[in-house]
C-alpha cells in the first residue's frame, strides 16, 4: 500500500473508476475498480510501514482484504455512496478525504451489523415517520435500508435531471444533489425530510474519526488532521500543561496489545 | 406458571447507586438480600482495553436495548404519545452498577432551600411567587436531615473536591483533595473571579488519591484518560456500585445478585396491604420465577420504578383532568432547558482537550438555588455554572462549529479541524419545576415485548424552565466574554421540550414528602400505606434541584437503608407520621 504511488488526483479516480463500472465487467478489472479508489495514498499520508492495518489483512497486490461490500450489493449504488461521502469530507490541503479514509467501507459494514439492523432500536408499530419532527428516529426502515433508499434515490435523480450516474456528475453538480436531500426537498421512501441525508453525513464523519478497527480513518488519517491521539492508559502528567501536545496516534489495537 | 422460589428477607430491583446502596447496607446487617439486575454482568475487565468512542459514544453500549422496552413521549395531554425508538434520543443506563457506572461523577449536594422550596419561597418571596401552574413541594426532609447521609455516600464512593464558598461549611471535609486544574478551567476561574463570581473546583467522582473507603474498598487515582462519561472506568479509579457498594455486598454469604433477572410486577396482597414479592422473567432462558420477599425495595431507574408500580396496581394514578392521584405525578428532570451557556471559539489558544475525566471541571454557585435575590426574577431557584473537560474524542470534537459554518463540505472540514481544541463551552445546570399537566401513566397504545404498555411521559416546559435558561444564558455569556473567547456564541433557548432522553436526569413520579396527598413515599422512602415496600431513586425527586442529581440519590439511598433496617428490626408501620395538608391537594 505504502509503496504504491499516487498517479491521479481523487475526483479522477472517481470518473475513471465510474467510467470503467460503466463499462466493463470481469476479471482484475472487476475487483479493481474500486479497490483502486481506496488504495491509493495522498502524497501528504503516507502509511507507515508495518502498521497494523497493512500487513496481516493485505492481499498480495496490497489492497486491504476487508475492502469488499457485504451490505450494498450493487456496484453503482455504492460508487454513488462513496462519491457522496467525498463530498461531505472531501479530500483538500489538510488532508485525506472519505473514500481514502475507508468511510464508504466503514458504512457497508456498519449497515450489516447492529446499527444499520436497527437491533438495539424500539421496532414495533404502529409506525408513522411523518407524525412528528421531534420524536427522533420514527421510520419502519431500518438504517441501512435509509441508505440503500436514499442512494437509490440520488442516482435516479442524477439519471433524470443530469442524464448520468452521480458518482460521474462533477463536484457543483453533486454538492447541489446532496443540499436538495439535506433540505428535504427530495423525497426518500419512508424517511422523513433530511433524515437520509444527515444519517449520510453522522455516518461519513464517524467513518472518518471513529478507531480504525471499524474500516474507516485509515491509517489514522483521520485523527492525524485533527489531533486526536486515540486511546491512553492516561494524562497524568500532560494534563496540566499549557501548550498542545500534539502525539503520533495510536488506536485500540496498539492498546489492546492484539497478538491473538 | 411462574416458578416460586425460596423467601428472602428483602428483595432489591436495580444494582445502580440506589439498589448498590442498600443492598450494601442491608447486607452488611446480615439480611438475606436478593439483587436482580435486568441488564448482563459486567466486572472490571469488562472496561479495560476498550476505550472507544464510536461504541460507548456513538452506539451507547452500556444503555439499555431499546428493542423490547422504551417510553413514550408527548407535550400535551390530549396529544398522541410516540415511542422513542433510538438510543441517540433515549440513554437509560443498564447491566451490573446501572446508570452509576457511566456517570461522570460530577457531585454536589442540593441546597437547604431546595429541599425546603415552597416553604422558604413563600418566606421569602410571599406565595404569589409560586405560579398557579407549578405543583412545588418541601421534600419532606430537611437539608440538615440529609447532611449525614450526604457524608455517608461521599466516603463511601471517595469523592474529591474543595469547600463551595458559599456552600454551607462541611461537617467533615471531602475525603480526597480536589482535582488537578487545566489551563481551561483556571481561565473559567480567572474571568468568574474578575466579574466578582465565587468559582472552585468541581467535586469529582474521580478519585484524586488511592482511596479505601469505609466498606474496605479500595480506589485507584483518576490518570485523566477521558474515556469517562457513558463509558465504564478500567481501573477502579471513578466510583461506581461495580467498585465499591456491589463489591461490599458480595463480601456476604447472605446477599445474591442476579442478573438477566427482568421485573415484571411487584407481587401485592391487597387485603393486607403488603408487597409479597416481585415476579420476574430471567432473559437466558425466558422462564419466569416469583421471588418472595418480607420487603421490596424498587430502586431501578425513574422510568422503570413508576412503571413497575403501575404496572403491579399499586398506588394511585395521578390524573390531570381531576388532578387526583399521586403514582406518576410531579414527573420531572432536567431536559433541554438545562445545560444551556455559552460557547467561545479561541483563535490563538489551543487545550489539551482531548484529556480529561468526567468530573474534572471547574464551577460556581452565585446564581444557584436561592443564593441570589429573585425578586425581580421571572423564575425560582438556578443552578451551577460549569466548565467541565471531560476528555473529547475525534468524532464529538469534529462538532465544535462557529454558528453559521457548513455541516459537511470543503468549509465545514476546513472549519471543524481548526477549532476541534480551540472551543470552551459552559452550561446553566438550570433547576426544572414540576406542574400539574407534567406526569407519567401507562401508554395506551405501545407495548414491550411481553404485551405490557409502555411508560407513557407528558412533559412540556413551564415558564419557569424558559426563564430560568435565559438566565443562564445571559450569565454564561458574560463569563465568556470575560474569558477572551475570540467568538462568543449565546446558547438559544429551544422553544418546547423535545423528546431528547439523552442526559440522564430524569426524575420524580413516585415523589417523597409529609402529605400523603401529595407523596408516594415518606422521608425514609417508603410507601405511604404500603409499609414494605420502599422506592429509592430520582423517582423521589419532588422537583429536581439545580444540580446533578447523583449524590442525592446516593443519599438518600443510605436514608431508605436506615428506614428499611428500623421496619425490619425496630418499628413495623409507619415510619413518619402523615402531615397532611389539605389546602396542597
Amino acid at each position: 500500500m505504502a509503496d504504491q504511488e499516487k498517479k491521479f488526483s481523487r475526483r479522477d479516480f472517481l470518473k475513471t473508476s465510474g467510467v470503467a463500472a460503466g463499462g466493463i465487467v470481469g476479471g482484475a478489472m472487476f475487483g479493481g475498480v474500486v479497490g483502486s479508489l481506496y488504495s491509493s495514498q495522498d502524497d501528504t499520508q503516507t502509511a507507515e510501514p508495518g502498521t497494523e492495518t497493512e500487513g496481516e489483512t493485505a492481499s498480495s497486490d496490497g489492497e486491504p482484504l476487508d475492502d469488499a461490500r457485504t451490505y450494498f450489493s450493487r456496484r453503482e449504488d455504492f460508487e454513488t455512496l462513496a462519491a457522496a461521502t467525498e463530498r461531505i469530507y472531501p479530500e483538500d490541503d489538510n488532508g485525506p478525504g472519505a473514500i481514502e479514509l475507508g468511510a464508504p467501507y466503514f458504512i457497508d459494514r456498519q449497515c450489516n451489523e447492529f446499527w444499520g439492523r436497527n437491533a438495539r432500536e424500539y421496532m414495533m408499530g404502529p409506525f408513522d415517520y411523518t407524525a412528528s419532527a421531534t420524536h427522533g428516529y420514527q421510520a419502519k426502515i431500518t438504517r441501512a435500508e435509509m441508505l440503500l433508499n436514499g442512494v437509490r434515490r440520488m442516482r435516479e435523480l442524477s439519471l433524470e435531471d443530469h442524464d448520468d450516474e452521480f458518482y460521474n456528475l462533477d463536484e457543483d453538480t453533486q454538492i447541489s444533489i446532496l443540499e436538495d436531500f439535506e433540505s428535504g426537498d427530495v423525497d426518500v421512501p419512508g424517511a422523513a425530510p433530511g433524515d437520509f441525508f444527515n444519517l449520510l453525513r453522522s455516518m461519513t464523519i464517524q467513518g472518518v474519526y471513529a478507531d480504525p478497527v471499524y474500516g474507516g480513518n485509515r491509517d489514522y488519517g483521520g485523527w492525524r488532521m485533527i489531533q486526536f491521539p486515540g486511546p491512553r492508559m492516561g494524562w497524568t502528567n500532560e494534563i496540566e500543561s499549557e501548550e498542545f501536545q500534539e502525539i503520533e496516534p495510536e488506536g485500540l489495537r496498539t492498546y489492546q496489545g492484539g497478538g491473538m | 406458571m411462574a416458578e416460586e422460589l425460596d423467601r428472602v428477607d428483602v428483595v432489591v430491583v436495580g444494582t445502580g447507586w440506589a439498589g448498590g446502596v442498600v443492598s450494601a447496607e442491608l447486607a452488611k446487617a446480615g439480611k438475606n438480600v436478593v439483587a436482580l439486575e435486568k441488564g448482563e454482568e459486567k466486572v472490571r475487565s469488562d472496561y479495560i482495553g476498550v476505550k472507544d468512542e464510536l461504541r460507548f459514544d456513538n452506539r451507547y453500549d452500556i444503555m439499555q436495548n431499546l428493542k423490547g422496552d422504551t417510553v413514550t413521549s408527548r407535550n400535551e395531554i390530549d396529544e398522541t404519545a410516540l415511542p422513542i425508538r433510538s438510543p441517540q434520543t433515549m440513554q437509560i443506563g443498564i447491566d451490573t452498577g446501572g446508570a452509576s457506572v457511566h456517570w461522570a461523577g460530577a457531585t454536589y449536594r442540593y441546597w437547604p432551600y431546595e429541599f425546603e422550596m415552597r416553604s422558604q419561597t413563600i418566606e421569602r418571596y410571599g406565595e404569589d411567587k409560586i405560579p398557579e401552574d407549578m405543583n412545588l413541594q418541601d421534600w419532606g426532609i430537611t437539608y440538615e436531615e440529609m447532611e449525614p447521609y450526604y457524608e455517608q455516600w461521599e466516603y463511601m464512593a471517595g469523592i474529591g473536591g474543595e469547600q463551595d464558598p458559599l456552600a454551607p461549611e462541611r461537617n467533615r471535609p471531602w475525603p480526597n483533595p480536589p482535582m488537578k486544574e487545566t489551563p481551561s478551567l483556571r481561565l473559567f476561574k480567572d474571568a468568574a473571579t474578575n466579574l466578582g463570581l465565587h468559582p472552585y473546583q468541581l467535586a469529582a467522582g474521580n478519585m484524586t488519591e488511592n482511596y479505601e473507603n469505609p466498606d474496605g474498598e479500595q480506589l485507584n487515582a483518576c490518570m485523566y484518560c477521558s474515556y469517562c462519561t457513558r463509558h465504564g472506568c478500567d481501573f477502579d479509579a471513578k466510583s461506581d456500585p461495580i467498585a465499591t457498594v456491589i463489591k461490599t455486598a458480595n463480601r456476604h454469604d447472605n446477599f445474591e445478585l442476579r442478573h438477566k433477572a427482568n421485573v415484571r410486577r411487584v407481587l401485592y396482597d391487597e387485603d393486607e396491604n403488603m408487597a409479597t414479592g416481585v415476579l420476574y422473567v430471567d432473559e437466558n432462558t425466558g422462564l419466569e420465577y416469583e421471588q418472595p420477599a418480607d420487603v421490596v425495595v424498587l430502586a431501578a431507574f425513574a422510568f422503570a420504578n413508576n412503571r413497575l408500580l403501575m404496572l403491579s396496581g399499586i398506588g394511585e394514578q395521578y390524573d390531570p383532568e381531576t388532578r387526583e392521584g399521586t403514582l406518576g405525578r410531579n414527573f420531572n428532570g432536567q431536559y433541554n432547558h438545562a445545560f444551556h451557556g455559552a460557547t467561545g471559539y479561541f483563535e490563538n489558544e489551543k487545550f489539551n482537550l482531548y484529556m480529561g475525566a468526567g468530573a474534572l471541571g471547574a464551577t460556581l454557585s452565585d446564581y444557584a438555588a436561592d443564593n441570589f435575590d429573585h425578586t425581580d426574577l421571572d423564575f425560582l431557584g438556578g443552578g451551577a455554572i460549569e466548565l467541565r473537560q471531560y476528555g473529547y474524542a475525534a468524532i464529538t470534537s469534529s462538532g465544535n462549529l462557529p454558528e453559521g459554518t457548513p455541516s459537511w463540505g470543503r468549509e465545514y472540514k476546513d472549519t471543524s479541524l481548526k477549532y476541534a481544541y480551540r472551543t470552551l463551552t459552559i452550561w446553566y445546570t438550570a433547576n426544572a419545576m414540576s406542574y400539574w399537566h407534567n406526569y407519567v401513566d401507562l401508554d395506551p397504545t405501545y407495548t414491550d415485548e411481553y404485551g405490557d404498555p409502555l411508560l407513557r411521559v407528558t412533559y412540556k416546559f413551564g415558564d419557569n424552565e424558559r426563564n430560568i435558561g435565559e438566565f443562564g444564558i445571559e450569565r454564561c455569556t458574560e463569563i465568556m466574554e470575560e474569558m477572551g473567547a475570540d467568538i462568543v456564541e449565546p446558547g438559544t433557548m429551544p422553544e418546547e421540550f423535545n423528546h431528547v432522553y439523552t442526559g440522564g436526569h430524569y426524575t420524580g413520579g413516585v415523589v417523597m414528602g409529609d402529605d400523603p396527598e401529595t407523596s408516594v413515599v415518606n422521608s425514609y422512602l417508603q410507601m405511604w400505606d404500603v409499609d414494605n415496600l420502599f422506592v429509592v431513586g430520582g423517582s423521589a425527586f419532588p422537583q429536581h434541584g439545580g444540580h446533578h442529581p447523583t449524590p442525592t440519590i446516593g443519599a438518600l439511598a443510605y436514608r431508605a437503608a436506615e428506614g428499611i433496617l428500623m421496619y425490619m428490626d425496630e418499628e413495623e408501620g409507619q415510619l413518619v407520621q402523615a402531615n397532611r395538608k389539605s389546602n396542597l391537594i
